[in-house]
């Protein structure tokens, strides 16, 4: 590989950076250009930094902040999820100079596409974790006391289940793909918080899923306790929403920052439901 | 109320290790718990450990270790100024510790035959450490993180996220009865009255503007605790690392493998030599390591390879940049191959957010903050052997009654130096073990979260949202912008408190302070608005950063010793200088009595309470359990260290038999 920073000779002073932005869900987005010194081994965040500290657009007009969601800067909170130039990804490993190197003109930002804008670049990412529950992604143990180790784990059973434990909820493979669609619902007039996350959470639960889940219930039918409740997590992704839904696209895979092998964990899903199905049949 | 035959009700603030751990145990004793925090709490900054967790295991034992070797390291490792009773516990406890971690699911590496591999982290000989895959963190975090999930499908904790803790609400007697918090979206301002508040809301390493922690690290949590009167304890004692990326945003931890795969640390002769590295030759690179420590070269301790990197760049001025300090760790001239055999975890890490191939290119390297000792100061009751008196309700407990402190935000377990891999044990320790406490001081209580009147919710809620609008409208004339003071006072720590700390500069700094702290009492906020205000959500922890700085400052100022990570050049205890025996014997006598003088003054933690008045903290000195291991010297490579030990060795086995008669007499 050939190091970025000798690629673009010619550093540039300025960065362009175009934002979409939006004042709150359900309002009208908008796009706003910033411009901020150039410097050496930035990333989206430093930017994004660098906007807040000005807070002044290219024709020096004052806005707000742009808001923006972050925690570790090192990719492995999940965090900092947008649209950056084109293509979902984490911004904290997308490095400006390879940005500028594919496009010189300017940086493009926004929100992710599948989940409501909360603000800017927030999103509201509820439904990802809704679909850890769905899936009782949890082993089941009989209590947080003290018993003795677990069962020994063949060192191929890790290194398969590693992997995909590596997953940082972060939605990449939900937003690139083509069969998640977007829910986005407001409270209703009188509607008490408890009442519109019910609602929230029952259409949630019709859609679907998505490979992140997927994965996960292959992640805990793997393991020597959590396989206890491998038919109620192949139940619920044999319903509306689950793995059926599933065209097969191949996204997810292609965006995954955590190259978490998520096609793998469709298909064993996709053989496992068909399997659990079959049972069930014979069962009757 | 609370008594015995209703639910506790617990706010859990913080769902890190420490908090998801104290969350799952109370929901496991029949508490229900309202978890806040202000992330998601699955991307809490302990997913960003990568070393592993430690315990004494079959193997080591085998090898003649114990849980008690494991306390002996952890006190030593933190220079004697750990309270050796919750160190105990802790040590007694990491094994159990794993095997509950490894039934809730942690992918730990294994061996050929299934069982949990360990590997060895430094100080100490035995290997100890359970590790998954290089992000240890980030699989414990996600084990507690799906059992907290199992216990809010099953109704026993609702979760708050994108919520900021403001502070305690405390009753007129001073009891903690519920915490004041916010939404990060709605800005709502809202109470949660409760029996028992845990505070568990991790380190403080923003107040050094960039460090190795996440963004949410800010300390504000434990600082706003530390303002409604709970004592701060060891405020000075902060962990560098030697090695890390410097970033325009965060400095990334670079592993010490790279130094031990051999890894050659240099800077350039000639101050800001403008050609690449590759051009530079030999004769012109300065080996600094190699030339001034022949013997380790480049493998000098971690806190040698801090202070001399920081030497070389801050006292030289032989930085490789002239704007920013940094100096090479070259691998360069070791084969790809082998690099990427070795290595190549971490190189990628270099390669993903530096842009630049460490195979091609020496990498530039700096030290970075990294880890909190200091923090809430809890108390503990101590047990008959010397350990934890389980379910007793003073366990972790501050000074505030009813609210308890647990994780990196407390200030127990390491001393004046954190050990590697011990932290993430000592957060999910303390989050395990005090669940019954806190139930059972609940229930011991008349009154609870019911019958916290009206009146002290409201006007709990009052004052923080005077506070919060006084920052949106307030100072309309001033041009003070929050994010350029965060950089000042990062700036400002860094300088003066990280490595090498120096009394004239340690004053200058605490007059510099005062006055950023004035000016960040009066931003002027871009963002006035009342949706997701992240300036303001911003503008508050920095202020709320001042608090805990200035402890940071004057505890630094005031102690007057090298301890641990504590490092002050010009309190230096001198290396032995005379080859005649019985000089040498006699400087090895002074030596030992002027290690002990020291001792009797410094041997104790800073407590600093905060004073509204003055705006200053108020600074006593609390006396260190040491009843379990006698405080030793460590003497690594200092010259003389025989001739100390062998004097040091004979007086502690003259004090050892006093010590047996009244060990386990005193109660904390
Ligand atoms: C790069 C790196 C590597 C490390 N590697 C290791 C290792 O290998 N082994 C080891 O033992 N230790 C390691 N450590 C140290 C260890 O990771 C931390 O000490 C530990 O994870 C802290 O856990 P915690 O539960 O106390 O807090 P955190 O994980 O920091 O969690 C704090 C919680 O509090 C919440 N919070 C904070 N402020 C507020 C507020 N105002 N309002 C509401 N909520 C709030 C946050 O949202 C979060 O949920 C490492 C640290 C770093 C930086
Ligand atoms: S393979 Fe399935 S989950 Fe992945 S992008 Fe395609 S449709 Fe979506
Ligand atoms: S599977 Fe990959 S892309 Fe999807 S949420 Fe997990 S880490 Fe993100
Ligand atoms: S900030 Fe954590 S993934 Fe980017």
């Amino acid at each position: 590989m050939t190091a970025p920073e000798t690629s673009i000779k010619n550093r540039p002073q300025f960065i362009n950076v175009r934002v979409l932005r939006q004042d709150e869900p359900g309002a009208k987005s908008y796009w706003e250009l910033h411009k901020i010194k150039y410097e050496r081994e930035m990333n989206v965040i430093s930017v994004l930094q660098r906007i807040a500290a000005q807070a002044t657009t290219v024709d020096g007009k004052k806005v707000t902040p742009v808001a923006w969601d972050c925690g570790c800067l090192e990719e492995v909170c999940g965090s900092c999820t947008m649209v950056i130039n084109g293509r979902v990804r984490q911004s904290c490993s997308a490095l400006v100079d390879r940005l500028l190197a594919d496009n010189p003109d300017e940086i493009v930002l926004e929100p992710m596409t599948k989940f409501p804008v909360v603000r800017d670049l927030m999103v509201d990412r509820a439904r990802l974790f809704r679909s850890l529950k769905r899936i009782q992604g949890w082993v089941p143990v009989d209590s947080y006391y003290n018993l003795g180790p677990g069962e020994r784990i063949p060192r191929e059973d890790q290194e398969r289940n590693y992997p995909l434990s590596q997953c940082m909820s972060c939605g990449c493979c939900l937003d690139a793909c083509p069969q998640y669609q977007k829910i986005e619902l407001t409270q209703n007039e009188g509607e008490s918080d408890e009442e519109f996350e019910q609602r929230q959470n029952a259409e949630f639960d019709e859609a679907f899923i998505g490979a992140a889940a997927i994965s996960q219930a292959m992640l805990f039918n793997n393991h020597p306790t959590g396989k206890a409740l491998a038919a109620e997590r192949l139940e619920a992704l044999s319903g509306p929403g689950g793995i059926t839904t599933c065209g097969n696209a191949q996204n997810c895979v292609a965006v995954c920052p955590k190259e978490i092998p998520l096609t793998r964990s469709i298909a064993r899903t996709g053989r496992a439901t068909t399997l659990h199905a079959i049972k069930k049949w014979f069962e009757r | 109320m609370a008594a015995s035959n209703q639910p506790a009700r617990v706010v859990v603030i913080g769902g890190g290790l420490a908090g998801l751990a104290s969350t799952m145990k109370l929901a496991e004793l029949g508490a229900t718990v309202d978890l806040i925090s202000l992330t998601p709490v699955k991307r809490s900054h302990s997913v960003c450990a990568q070393g592993g967790i430690n315990s004494c295991n079959d193997q080591t034992r085998q090898l003649g270790d114990a849980e008690w070797n494991h306390l002996d390291d952890t006190v030593y490792g933190g220079d004697f100024l750990n309270h050796q009773p919750p160190v105990k516990e802790m040590a007694m406890w990491a094994p159990k510790v794993i095997e509950l971690m490894d039934r809730l699911g942690v992918p730990f590496n294994r061996t050929e035959e299934g069982f949990i591999d360990r590997r060895r982290f430094g100080g100490t000989l035995f290997k100890r450490t359970a590790f998954a895959g290089a992000t240890t963190g980030q699989q414990l975090l996600y084990a507690l993180d799906e059992q907290v999930r199992r216990c809010e499908s099953e109704g026993s904790v609702r979760k708050f996220e994108f919520w900021d803790f403001l502070g305690p609400i405390q009753d007129e007697t001073g009891r903690c009865r519920g915490a004041v918090a916010q939404n990060l979206t709605t800005m709502e301002i809202r109470a949660f009255p409760a029996d028992a508040v845990v505070v568990a809301t991790g380190g403080c390493g923003l107040i050094y503007g960039r460090s190795t922690m996440s963004v949410f690290c800010t300390g504000s949590a434990a600082s706003r605790c530390f303002q409604a009167g709970a004592k701060y304890g060891n405020a000075e004692f902060i962990q560098v690392h030697p090695t890390a990326i410097p970033g325009a945003d965060k400095l990334r931890l670079m592993s010490e493998s790279a130094r031990g795969e051999g890894g050659r640390v240099w800077v350039p002769r000639k101050a800001h030599d403008p050609r690449e590295p590759k051009q530079i030759p030999d004769s012109e690179r300065y080996y600094f390591l190699e030339e001034r420590y022949p013997e380790y070269g480049n493998l000098v301790p971690r806190d040698i390879a801090t202070r001399e990197i920081f030497d070389i760049c801050v006292n030289e001025g032989l930085s490789v940049e002239s704007d920013r300090m940094c100096v090479y760790l070259d691998l360069t001239h070791i084969p790809r191959h082998e690099l990427d055999r070795k290595l190549g975890g971490i190189l990628e890490i270099y390669e993903k957010f530096q842009g630049v191939d460490p195979r091609d290119e020496p990498m530039k390297i700096f030290p970075a903050v990294h880890y909190s000792m200091g923090g809430l100061w809890a108390d503990y009751v101590k047990s008959a052997d010397g350990g934890l008196e389980a379910g007793a309700p003073r366990n972790h407990m501050t000074n505030i009654e009813g609210l308890y402190a647990m994780g990196e935000c407390d200030y127990h377990y390491h001393g004046a130096n954190r050990l590697g891999a011990n932290s993430l044990l000592s957060c999910i320790f303390t989050g395990l073990f005090t669940g019954s406490s806190i139930v059972n001081y609940a229930a011991s209580q008349t009154s609870g979260a019911d019958d916290v009147p009206e009146s002290l919710l409201a006007s709990a809620v009052q004052a923080q949202q005077e506070r919060h609008d006084h920052l949106l409208h307030g100072n309309k004339d001033s041009d003070e912008n929050p994010y350029l003071i965060h950089q000042e006072l990062g700036d400002l720590m860094t300088r003066v408190a990280t490595v090498v700390r120096k009394n004239d500069q340690l004053s200058e700094a605490m007059g510099k302070i005062d006055e950023l702290h004035e000016r960040a009492m009066r931003v002027n906020l871009a963002d006035t608005g009342a949706w997701t205000n992240q300036n303001v959500v911003f503008a508050k922890a920095l202020q709320d950063m001042f608090p805990v700085a200035k402890a940071l400052l004057k505890g630094a100022l005031q102690r007057d010793e090298c301890r641990g990570a504590h490092f002050k050049p010009d309190f230096i205890k001198p290396p032995l200088t005379s080859e005649d025996p019985t000089e040498r014997r006699r400087q090895a006598e002074a030596w030992c009595d002027a290690f002990q003088a020291n001792n009797e003054k410094y041997l104790k933690s800073t407590i600093a309470t905060w004073n509204a008045e003055t705006n200053q903290p108020d600074l006593t000195y609390e006396d260190v359990d040491t009843s379990l291991i006698p405080p030793r010297p460590r003497l690594y490579g200092l010259v003389g260290a025989e001739a100390i030990e062998e004097v040091w060795n004979e007086r502690a086995a003259a004090t050892a038999a006093d010590d047996d008669t009244n060990r386990y007499a005193d109660s904390h």
